[in-house]
């Protein structure tokens, strides 16, 4: 359970968001501007995918498994792929360029200042462009909020996996905005 | 010199929601609510844990312009700001208020480093849910700004005088979105 009474039962951001909606408009449309909006070069698959591994690498159950789902859902990869990638994506199949984002986004996670001059060149080198390099480090800093949010209050998760893989494709059709919470 | 091709001149966050207004809109209007919302914590105290959280984490742009911030709203107690940097148990504030700077101390390092024993204590000193919810997600949203306002190694003014400007201005004005690069 949540360390504070959140008047209701549902798991991780959902019952905060439910707690506190105000704060929940902004939360919502950061993500799905991030995340969802077609105005990007990098695939919605994409960008689930840096949220989901920041969200590995600061150990939140319930992110990486709600982006984990959603990532394996556009990339069309399954659980053992996603995991594969969270746990040594140097020896998977993705490109280069991914490859080079997520470590930005790896140093992003550890602190903003971990991000070097050599990271950014790798990206570039590799294809990244100003805008998805600015992206990847946003979509990363976001996620050391949402994944503080979510742990920090204690939230509970559902332990079986296969609850976010069967909820994905609703929520990559429904998208972050005006969706119900409860459902 | 920034990581991508922001707007010359322009410092920290600033700087990247005149790059990409798309994403700053929506991170501007969560500060609003975060820092200027309808809350049980001051506007000071507010700025003051977004001024704590930003200075573990070393962000010299949000640590400076946030402590200018709760300075001009401290008003006499101004002096309260520094004694947190340096040495927050000790400083001339309320036990309650300690024990949400605790709270948001952990968030800083990860959401899973908050027990119930932190929450615990803050309630025994009068701390409502109301008050640790916007704690934990003021601590989470300056991980998050400081990540991103570091990553991209934004301009971050040395002289005190133009965070006292910002700090003003922020107090006045709130946070909203600049139109001009210059503004």
């Amino acid at each position: 359970m949540a360390y504070i009474e959140l008047n209701n039962e549902l798991p991780g951001i959902r019952g905060l968001m439910q707690y506190r909606p105000e704060m929940a408009r902004p939360l919502n449309e950061l993500a799905e501007i991030l995340l969802r909006n077609d105005d990007n070069s990098l695939s919605r698959g994409e960008r689930e995918l840096i949220g989901t591994y920041v969200s590995y690498l600061n150990d939140c159950f319930f992110c990486q498994n709600v982006h984990g789902a959603l990532a394996g859902h556009y990339l069309q990869c399954d659980l053992q792929q996603i995991d594969a990638i969270k746990q040594n994506m140097q020896e998977t199949e993705l490109p280069e360029k991914m490859k080079a984002l997520l470590q930005v986004a790896a140093m992003v996670q550890q602190s903003g200042k971990k991000v070097t001059q050599a990271d950014i060149n790798n990206a570039r080198s590799n294809g990244a462009t100003d805008r998805e390099i600015h992206d990847t480090v946003l979509i990363a800093a976001s996620f050391c909020m949402f994944n503080r949010y979510v742990d920090g209050l204690g939230t509970w998760a559902p332990q079986d996996r296969n609850v976010y893989l069967e909820r994905a494709p609703r929520r990559a059709a429904e998208g972050y905005l005006d969706f119900d919470l409860t459902r | 010199m920034p990581h991508i091709n922001l707007p010359e001149g322009v410092p920290g966050i600033r700087s990247l929601v005149v790059y990409r207004p798309e994403t700053g809109k929506h991170l501007y209007e969560l500060a609003q609510v975060l820092l200027r919302g309808d809350s049980p914590l001051s506007e000071a105290d507010r700025e003051l844990i977004a001024t704590y959280v930003s200075h573990r984490n070393d962000c010299m742009f949000c640590k400076s312009s946030h402590a200018a911030a709760a300075r001009c709203l401290y008003g006499d107690e101004a002096s309260v700001v520094d004694a947190v940097m340096q040495d927050m148990q000790h400083a001339p504030i309320s036990d309650k208020l300690k024990a949400l700077l605790i709270i948001a101390g952990k968030v800083q390092v990860l959401g899973k480093e908050v027990k119930q024993v932190h929450i615990d204590a803050a309630r025994a000193l009068g701390a409502t849910d109301r008050e640790i919810h916007d704690t934990v997600l003021i601590a989470a949203s300056f991980s998050m700004f400081n990540r991103y306002v570091d990553g991209l190694a934004t301009l971050t003014p040395t002289d005190p005088a133009a965070y006292a400007e910002m700090g003003k201005r922020m107090t006045e004005k709130g946070y909203q979105l600049p139109q001009q690069p210059n503004s």
